[in-house]
């Protein structure tokens, strides 16, 4: 029929798909992905966080951030803001500097990639003579003193890498001015730091890894002192007055060295281990920042004691008497602090720690340093996401519920605004307010503000309160007891422990118009909860729900049913569950609806399905979908498959953490971590060349879990004649079935004591016996049924009921109009068959068009098993449009995948980030912001004195290019002309 | 139907001639057509009258278009019976040394040197009369050809597979792998899907058409080029009802020469090469001619649709009847309502038909979209009652687009 269609037709719908589709992917929210650098603009005000992968992340105020990708694959190892600029240099792994500017364009700033560069040393040099291990950006912001393994620091000038040979500060020069009684002479080791002195910018110290660490004076390239420590050198820092240098060693001891003229003063002023007596870890990074009046702030990460305490991963704080050990869940990447004032040379205020999944900011300036709110990089994580529940344009009376129960959770954090301020957040104000709902392992919900382009917390749920677990609900994290040493405080919220698997939150429905809430989880549990603004005591009642139905044979090897507490329990303002039921067996519920207006929970596992009245508090329907041939769904498979996933996870774990301690002594034994490395990519081939192959065979209703109830779907429409709707529900399972029940519920008036009943309607069974993963009624415009209660409170046209109605089933291979009443097939889209795709995430969701404001369709939308997004045509169910979006190897970004009613998406793209993508041309959130260069009162370059950023970074960048050309001329005489190639093309694109 | 009264109308005589071999002997006798009487009881005569009373027998006929078919029950007997014209031709073999793959679709006139081709072999005329049905359909379906001879390389076949919901497991596995092939770029090596394994037993083992190494190009008319193994596993069995796969295979020596071309050799392209080698392969003549070899040659993906037959069950009212929904999406023009019987009839053919009431063991109430009821009046009952129940049902769904 195609041929047919005339021309002019097809270009008219062509033309209206481009005003109504277009894919976006605009926004990562969450906290990235093993990040490995830490850098901080006190000017700019700006934070960047480098990561594994080679992504650069730069955030400012609520709402300005922006992202880059290094083209090589290699982490992110330093992060280094240029003073006073808008230009950072990345570090790599792989030995490569990375200019970066933020370019106004357009009145908004861009991160641009401007430069790169590799040191080259003399010909025939080891490349551990160029190999970078220390970087400082000079404060006259043209230059770049880097420092190798090979003890060499060169000099570079920026932008536009250009070397300063005749600067640079090699090994031997220092070698040959050493003392002749210090003990590591001979052997200086790699560049471990590079500190310039605060009041002086020409006098850099050098430290070594072996200890010993050089005062330098850049202007007459001779040095001045010589600090003799003999402990391996882990950091050095320079105070404030420029006065006195720190020293961090290896052993967890600090030094404190008196910065003097003359070379003879070379005993250590002050030396302490502070966590002492038995042997300590090494004291990574140390900082000492003055204050207005009193003592100084003295902080440093690290320095535990071995044995007992060498697994923590702290932060000690110490101010006047107070000393704290700050005490994190990960793995600690790197710590600031930032200050107060107009120059960021005032009290500190806030401590900023990056540690390996999350980002915690302690606000020094209250009593007990509390920790601040992030608004952005929070941990989606805490506990292991499970599922996630998208509800679009929340009326202002619940949102504000929400946020209201959530503040009373907030008290401990606090009051402080978030400090981090750089840039201007000029996105406007989202157009409705969205919230995604994340279940998770350990049985809460977060409620996340999803409107704009911070992903923000605003209230948890936990629903753990209402069983009994084997851990103590006291036990939480303010454990320290008096007097305990060190002084540990656990911060952070990141706690991947769960309790108890069973808790996991599965399913969750909310209906933003009255407040009710569902969560079902993987032991079988049901909860309904209502939003209470007072808290409250109460037992919940438990139905259990046999959902065998007297089918025999069978015996379930899962895990049991969750212990429900007798006794009333407290729960704070906010969700307080009233009603629960549990499935008997207790398997992982697979499907959930609610229908607040029918005051109906719809719940379905492995085994069947079940309609709860939860007004009533009773069971009106069960339904056994087992199929008695299927062993696998009753014995509890779940459980098994869950724990081959779990040993998975452990092994990779384990892997992972022989690499981090790899990396851990990054400079010597670079090699060992190459063939560590090598040896587990030989190992993952091999795994992929173990021979696959795949069965062919029809599918069959002996096949397991086919009687796994995969979708449920709650509808008033013409299920038995075509003159009267009645209220029905609908299920769909894993063997192509669907089950069709009309519902009769009493009148208003007598709801509350005449019984729901529900009567089997109509059984389909798909031919092709594929999962049905989605079921909608299309009224007789051909429109998707409104939610409940929409139509009541005027957000939604009410339905057609003269036309007649249509009955829409998604299976997983196949997209299936019939009839209604009559259940006759219409017309089909095949999915499968065709192209070999399946579909794993469908949702309904209304294309506004871009062109007209008054014109509008409803569409399917749909992510296959191969990654990618259509959108299918409704009522006719056509393919519009098709793109990729996640990788077909991404299994867990494709299951976690969740769909707005406005086209937009959401799927984890790292157990701690989401990625949001649009389908939309109307609906697209996406961070636009500015940041301006600095206004620079110092006495250095007239560059900075400009005031305006965006002319500025212009010259800048025409600076750099002009630069980079010359370095790529030369580049390609060495014979590089790929990658001179390569970069014209990037500049002319750029 | 209308067959059956022509055959008779066509043969006055009332006896039938029977000539009986069973090795190098022969024995004629007469057997009354219109009483021809149980199958058992005709066994017994055939082993008296060559005196074997105890040799375990297997009894074939000639019919009419020359091919050897099997008499082992009670309808086949008949059949056997009433298409004698009038010399009843039987071929008696020894259980123990039976050739089995003797039967089938052209089976005897392909020994063009044997006496009884000379005799059996008819003009092509007789090709186009209706086709006969012999047996039931269980026992006689074409479970895989070898389609679109005359459009594809020598090197490539394109086989078949009909899995007609029969218990048989289609039976096969597949894997990647990678293949040398000539492009623009000289010979390249490319990755490929290959058979891997053959279930013992299976649908795909039976028919010998497919082996393993052999490269899977194409299902059901889409390339499997670019796509990944667990695509093409899900494209596979998507179309496993009616599965359509071109292979290059591994043994190049047993491709199907064309011969010549011209309208006769394509229009017996559809049917060239029945398998022969399995217990369903006594492949009729009936069902593969009842085939339009215009469908098989293209096959336009939509037109062939055999997984539309949802079933849907009705409960509330007395009567639960099954509807098949109109499905034929190359006939948009048919309204939507049709009885099913009707447009079947009108689609397929009268065989068809007759089949679907054979399968249900009821006679269809013309033009009642609710002539299956009695078969489902215990729907509703316990489930497994149910499953073998829809077994069944789905069965007859598939025979009906046969």
């Amino acid at each position: 029929m195609k041929r047919f269609r005339r021309h002019g037709q097809e270009s008219q719908r062509d033309r209206l798909k481009q005003e109504l589709f277009q894919f976006n992917k605009a926004i990562e929210h969450g906290f990235p992905h093993q990040p490995s650098a830490l850098g901080y603009s006190p000017s700019l005000q700006l934070l960047a966080i480098g990561t594994r992968s080679g992504a650069i992340k730069l955030y400012g105020a609520p709402g300005v951030e922006f992202m880059g990708l290094h083209d090589e694959n290699a982490a992110v190892t330093q992060v280094h803001f240029m003073p006073h600029q808008v230009e950072l240099v990345t570090l790599l792994d792989d030995n490569s500097l990375h200019m970066w500017t933020l370019r106004g364009h357009k009145g908004l700033s861009e991160l641009l990639e401007i430069g790169r560069f590799t040191l080259t040393g003399p010909p025939g040099a080891p490349p551990s003579v160029t190999r970078v291990t220390a970087v400082l950006a000079h404060t006259s912001g043209e230059l770049l003193l880097l420092g190798t393994e090979g003890g060499h620091v060169f000099i570079v000038e920026v932008p536009g890498f250009r070397e300063l040979e005749e600067r640079n500060i090699s090994l031997d020069q220092v070698a040959a001015s050493v003392p002749d009684d210090y003990i590591g002479r001979r052997n200086l080791e790699h560049v471990e730091a590079l500190q310039e002195n605060p009041i002086n910018p020409n006098q850099v110290v050098i430290g070594y890894g072996r200890g010993l660490m050089v005062i330098w004076d850049l202007e007459k390239r001779c040095a001045i002192q010589h600090i003799p420590a003999t402990q391996q050198l882990e950091s050095v820092w320079w105070t404030e007055d420029g006065s006195y240098i720190l020293s961090s060693h290896s052993d967890g001891s600090y030094c404190r060295w008196m910065v003097g003229g003359e070379d003879v003063n070379d005993e250590e002023e002050k030396s302490d281990i502070p966590y002492g007596h038995f042997p300590c870890k090494a004291i990574s990074k140390i900082i000492q920042l003055p204050t207005e009046e009193g003592p100084p702030f003295l902080l440093f990460s690290g320095g535990m004691p071995r044995a007992s305490y060498g697994d923590r991963h702290c932060i000690t704080v110490i101010h006047s008497k107070t000393h704290v050990a700050l005490d994190f869940t990960s793995r600690i990447i790197d710590f600031f602090v930032i200050r107060d004032g107009l120059q960021h040379t005032g009290d500190p205020s806030a401590l900023v720690v990056l540690v390996e999944e999350e980002l915690v900011v302690i606000d020094l300036q209250t009593d007990c340093w509390p920790v601040i709110q992030t608004p952005y990089l929070v941990p989606l994580h805490s506990s292991a996401i499970t599922c996630s529940h998208h509800v679009s344009a929340i009326p202002l009376k619940l949102w504000e519920r929400v946020i209201a129960a959530g503040e009373l959770q907030n008290t401990h954090y606090s009051k402080k605004p978030w400090p981090i301020t750089g840039g201007q957040n000029l996105a406007p104000d989202p157009p409705q307010r969205d919230l995604l709902l994340t279940g998770h392992e350990d049985g809460t919900v977060h409620f996340w503000d999803a409107s704009g382009v911070c992903l923000y917390p605003l209230y948890k749920l936990s629903t753990a309160g209402v069983f009994h677990t084997d851990a103590d609900p006291n036990d939480n994290m303010n454990q320290g007891a008096e007097g305990e040493w060190p002084p540990f405080r656990k911060v952070g919220c990141f706690d991947p422990y769960s309790d108890d698997p069973r808790l996991g939150i599965q399913k969750i429905h909310l209906c933003k118009y009255s407040g009710y809430l569902t969560v079902a989880g993987t032991a079988g549990q049901i909860l309904v909860l209502e939003l209470n603004d007072e808290a409250a005591e109460q037992t919940v009642e438990a139905k259990v729900v046999d959902l065998l139905q007297g089918q025999e044979g069978f015996r379930w090897k899962g895990h049991t049913r969750l212990d429900v507490r007798e006794e009333p329990v407290l729960f704070p303002p906010g969700f307080q569950p009233f009603a629960l039921v549990q499935c008997q067996p207790p398997a992982v519920v697979t499907a959930l609806t609610l229908h607040s207006e029918w005051k109906l929970v719809a719940f379905g596992t492995s085994h069947g399905f079940g309609l709860y009245d939860y007004q009533q508090k009773n069971t009106v329907l069960i339904k056994c979908t087992l199929n008695p041939s299927d062993q696998l769904a009753m014995e509890g498979p779940l459980s098994r498959v869950k724990s081959i996933k779990k040993s998975l996870r452990q092994s990779f774990r384990r892997i992972r953490r022989s690499r981090v301690s790899l990396r851990k002594h990054h400079v010597n034994n670079t090699a060992k971590l190459q063939e560590a490395n090598a040896r587990l990519e030989a190992e993952l081939a091999e795994m992929e060349l173990a021979p696959v192959q795949r069965k062919i065979e029809a599918r069959s209703s002996d096949d397991s879990f086919t009687g796994l109830v995969r979708t449920l779907y709650f509808a008033d429409t013409f299920l038995s004649d075509s003159s009267h709707n009645t209220p029905s529900l609908w299920a769909g399972t894993n063997g192509g079935c669907v089950f069709a029940y009309m519902l009769r519920l009493p009148p208003v008036e007598h709801r509350a004591d005449e019984p729901v009943t529900a009567q089997p309607a109509k059984e389909i069974q798909l031919m092709h016996r594929a999962p049905v993963v989605g079921i909608v009624v299309l009224d007789g415009h051909g429109a998707p049924l409104p939610e409940p209660l929409e139509v009541a409170h005027d957000l939604a046209r009410s339905p057609d009921m003269q036309g007649s109605h249509q009955l829409l089933v998604i299976s997983e291979e196949q997209f299936k109009v019939f009839t209604l009443p009559k259940v006759s097939a219409k017309m089909k889209l095949k999915l499968t068959a065709v192209d070999g795709s399946r579909v794993r995430r469908v949702g309904v969701a209304w294309f506004c068009s871009s062109r007209t404001e008054d014109y509008g369709e409803s569409g399917l939308v749909v992510l296959t098993n191969q990654g990618d997004v259509h959108v299918v045509s409704l009522p006719h169910v056509k393919m519009q449009v098709q793109y990729p979006c996640i990788r077909r190897e991404d299994v867990s970004g494709i299951a976690s995948c969740v769909f707005t009613k406005h086209g937009q998406g959401f799927y984890l793209i790292s157990p701690s980030e989401f990625e949001r993508f649009s389908l939309s041309t109307c609906y697209l959130v996406e961070p636009r912001c500015l940041v301006e260069a600095p206004l620079h009162s110092g006495s250095s370059s007239q560059r900075r004195s400009q005031p305006d950023g965006a002319s500025s970074t212009h010259r800048t960048r025409q600076d750099s290019e002009d630069a980079e050309v010359l370095q790529e001329i030369q580049k390609s005489l060495e014979g590089d002309q790929t990658s001179f190639l390569e970069n014209n093309v990037k500049s002319a694109v750029a | 139907m209308n067959k059956n009264h022509r055959v008779q109308s066509s043969r006055s005589l009332s006896a039938v001639e029977v000539k009986s071999k069973f090795g190098a002997e022969f024995r004629r006798f007469s057997l009354d057509r219109s009483k021809p009487g149980r199958f058992d009881e005709f066994y017994g005569l055939l082993q008296h009258v060559h005196r074997i009373p105890n040799v375990e027998l297997l009894v074939g006929y000639a019919d009419v278009h020359g091919d050897l078919l099997p008499i082992n029950n009670d309808d086949n007997y008949h059949k056997a019976i009433s298409t004698a014209s009038p010399l009843l031709r039987l071929f008696l073999q020894r259980k123990e040394e039976a050739d089995y793959t003797a039967f089938g679709t052209d089976s005897l006139t392909r020994k063009k040197n044997t006496v009884l081709s000379a005799v059996l072999l008819r003009p092509d005329t007789n090709r186009k009369k209706p086709p006969v049905i012999i047996s039931l359909p269980r026992d006689f379906r074409p479970v895989s050809s070898i389609i679109d001879v005359d459009i594809l390389p020598e090197t490539h076949r394109r086989v078949r597979l009909y899995k007609h919901g029969q218990e048989k497991p289609l039976g096969f596995y597949i894997r990647d792998g990678s293949s040398v092939r000539v492009t623009a770029q000289g010979l390249e090596k490319l990755p490929g899907i290959f058979i891997s394994r053959m279930v013992p037993g299976g649908l795909a083992e039976s028919t010998g058409l497919l082996a393993v190494n052999d490269e899977v190009l194409e299902v059901n008319g889409i390339e499997v080029a670019g796509k990944s193994l667990d695509q093409v596993t899900d494209m596979m069995i998507a179309n496993s009802h009616n599965l359509i796969i071109t292979v290059k295979p591994a043994n190049q020596r047993n491709n199907v020469v064309r011969s010549g071309g011209g309208g006769a050799a394509s229009g017996s392209s559809g049917r060239s090469s029945d398998s022969g080698a399995s217990y369903y392969g006594y492949s009729s003549q009936a069902a593969a001619a009842s085939m339009p070899t215009h469908i098989i040659q293209n096959f336009p993906v939509d037109e062939l649709e055999s997984d539309d037959e949802d079933l849907v069950i009705e409960a509330g009212g007395e009567a639960e009847p099954i509807r098949r929904a109109p499905s034929n999406y190359s006939m948009p023009s048919l309204p939507r309502y049709e009885p099913h019987l009707n447009l079947r009839t009108a689609t397929t053919s009268v065989s068809a038909s007759a089949l679907s009431i054979n399968a249900n063991g009821t006679l269809p109430t013309s033009g009642s979209s609710g002539s299956l009821s009695n078969t489902n009046a215990t729907s509703t009952t316990s489930s497994p009652d149910r499953a073998m129940e829809r077994r069944s049902l789905e069965e007859d769904g598939t025979v009906i687009t046969l």
